[in-house]
């Protein structure tokens, strides 16, 4: 069995809104392990939480609950939930990606360059990284006229293409990728699902939610079932 | 990553202050003005890290001292206290106990600033160039061909005009003269640029484009920065991490996207869910 690189264990996210005075379950007592080279699925039904899984563990959320130790590279083992800010940015710059369901970039900015980002945030010479970044986006079939202009007016398809590009360019130990597939063709999402299992082959470990049970069932090899978090009074009871 | 700007308990007091203005003032209190003596309580208690070639994002509405931390830090004013260290190279720089022309060496050399006011930044009676020259000049660079060139390249990467160098800056637009601020600002290459309101009040277009110039520079130069504004656009187009600033105290600190995404304290969720 591939050696484990991410340990979620009783992850909780709850909400509080502080002007009306509520508290927003979101997750509640999520655990599962993360192996290297295999792809973890989250299935459940809208409101059980999945993509809180993952933004807790990139922390664009502040997990409420839980632990996430993570492995990383040196064999270090850390807490995400602990993990100071300045830990966690490095993490996101050499070690762990994140495909969001919508793409957020800079404005006014080249797909090319879009895409080639996570490389220059290494290091990587421009040329090559340019170079590697139009590579990805033949792959994944956007036309080359649409290289040299901003993802702004793109379509939903096209956006995501440059979005899981940008994802997959530098090769993260860690994946998190939050509904790639949804609003792709069918070929399209035929050739990223290639991409992704050329990915799991070199070793990437991969925490994904997919819109069609259909490539769950293709490209998992695990599966975690999520519920929906309790109702705010069993989950203050239980605080208490 | 190392890091380059360690700032603990940073602290002014405009007034003569008083054994009651600390708990008399803050978010809790609801203002910065000390009722019993009527000193003003600018910040209290301000604590950050800055690491090497990482933007800072301070954020909060007028009068919540976010512009008085980067006044201290550039010594345009002294605290009432706290301590910052600088660490350049080898080298480590206690800001607050060193004396006046030490302070003045680091701001030539070391440091950069761009005020939201141009009047503050730049010298309105010479020209362009001139103000340019004045900062090589001072840290060191004497030779007038070679401070010509090195100017005229500096305004030429801020996309300033060439042809208007031996202008005068009142003559300028005012995103002209951020600009002339940011090439002077930028002339000895310092690792540490402090921004202060830069994009205020500018017309959307030279806003972008001016943040999009500052975005540059920092990818090119790798410069450490510190970035004071009142836009959560700035802040997150800017910065990778941010403190949120109310009545002179540190309410928030977090990276940037979960700021936005999750904010803990009530004033920041307010703050983000006005601006979306």
């Amino acid at each position: 069995m591939n050696p484990p690189i991410l340990q979620v264990e009783g992850y909780g996210k709850h909400f509080q809104l502080h002007e009306q005075n509520k508290l927003i379950p979101s997750s509640h007592n999520v655990s599962f392990t993360v192996r290297a080279g295999e792809l973890t699925a989250l299935i459940g039904p809208t409101g059980a939480g999945k993509s809180s899984v993952l933004k807790g563990i990139y922390r664009t959320y502040l997990p409420s609950a839980g632990r996430i130790l993570y492995r990383d590279a040196m064999g270090h083992e850390l807490d995400l939930v602990l993990a100071s800010e300045h830990q966690i940015l490095e993490l996101r710059r050499r070690e762990i990606g994140f495909v969001t369901q919508f793409l957020h970039c800079l404005p006014r900015q080249a797909t090319l360059d879009v895409v080639a980002q996570p490389l220059f945030a290494l290091g990587v010479s421009r040329d090559v990284a340019r170079q590697r970044a139009a590579e990805l986006l033949s792959a994944m079939k956007l036309p080359e006229r649409l290289w040299s202009v901003s993802p702004a007016t793109f379509s939903g398809g096209e956006r995501q293409r440059v979005n899981l590009a940008r994802g997959f360019i530098a090769k993260p130990r860690l994946l998190l990728l939050d509904e790639p597939t949804a609003s792709l063709d069918p070929a399209t999402a035929e050739r990223v699902i290639g991409l992704i299992e050329g990915l799991k082959a070199e070793g990437t470990a991969m925490l994904a939610i997919f819109h069609h049970p259909e490539t769950t069932r293709r490209l998992a090899d695990q599966v975690v079932e999520l519920d929906p978090p309790p109702a705010v009074e069993e989950l203050l009871e239980e605080i208490a | 990553m190392n890091k380059i700007l360690e700032v603990r308990g940073l602290s002014k007091i405009y007034g003569p202050g008083c054994p009651q203005c600390l708990e008399s003032t803050g978010p809790e209190a609801d203002t910065n003005l000390c009722p019993h003596c009527g000193s003003v309580v600018a910040i209290h208690d301000v604590s950050f890290d800055l690491f090497e070639g990482e933007i800072l994002g301070v954020m909060g509405e007028s009068g919540s001292g976010k512009s008085t931390v980067v006044k201290t830090l550039y010594f345009d004013q002294a605290p009432s206290s706290g301590e910052a260290i600088f660490f350049d190279n080898d080298r480590q720089y206690d800001l607050f106990s060193l004396n006046a022309a030490q302070q003045r060496w680091l701001r030539n050399h070391r440091f950069g600033m761009v005020y939201q006011n141009p009047n503050l930044g730049l010298n309105f009676n010479i020209s362009a160039g001139g103000n340019i020259a004045e900062r090589l000049l001072m840290s060191d660079l004497m030779d007038y061909g070679a401070i010509r060139e090195r100017a005229k390249a500096l305004l030429a990467r801020t996309e300033v005009l060439l042809s208007r160098v031996d202008d005068l800056p009142k003559h300028f637009s005012g995103g002209m003269q951020q600009r002339v601020q940011i090439a002077k600002a930028l002339a000895t290459q310092p690792p540490l640029l402090f921004l202060d309101e830069v994009t205020t009040g500018l017309d959307l277009s030279v806003q972008a484009r001016i943040l999009d110039l500052i975005l540059e520079i920092q990818q090119e130069l790798k410069t450490a920065m510190v970035v004071v504004t009142h836009d959560l656009g700035v802040i997150r187009l800017l910065t990778g991490r941010a403190i949120v600033m109310k009545y002179g105290r540190v309410i928030e600190t977090g990276l940037t996207d979960q700021i936005l995404e999750d904010p803990q304290h009530a004033y920041t969720q307010r703050l983000v869910a006005s601006a979306l």
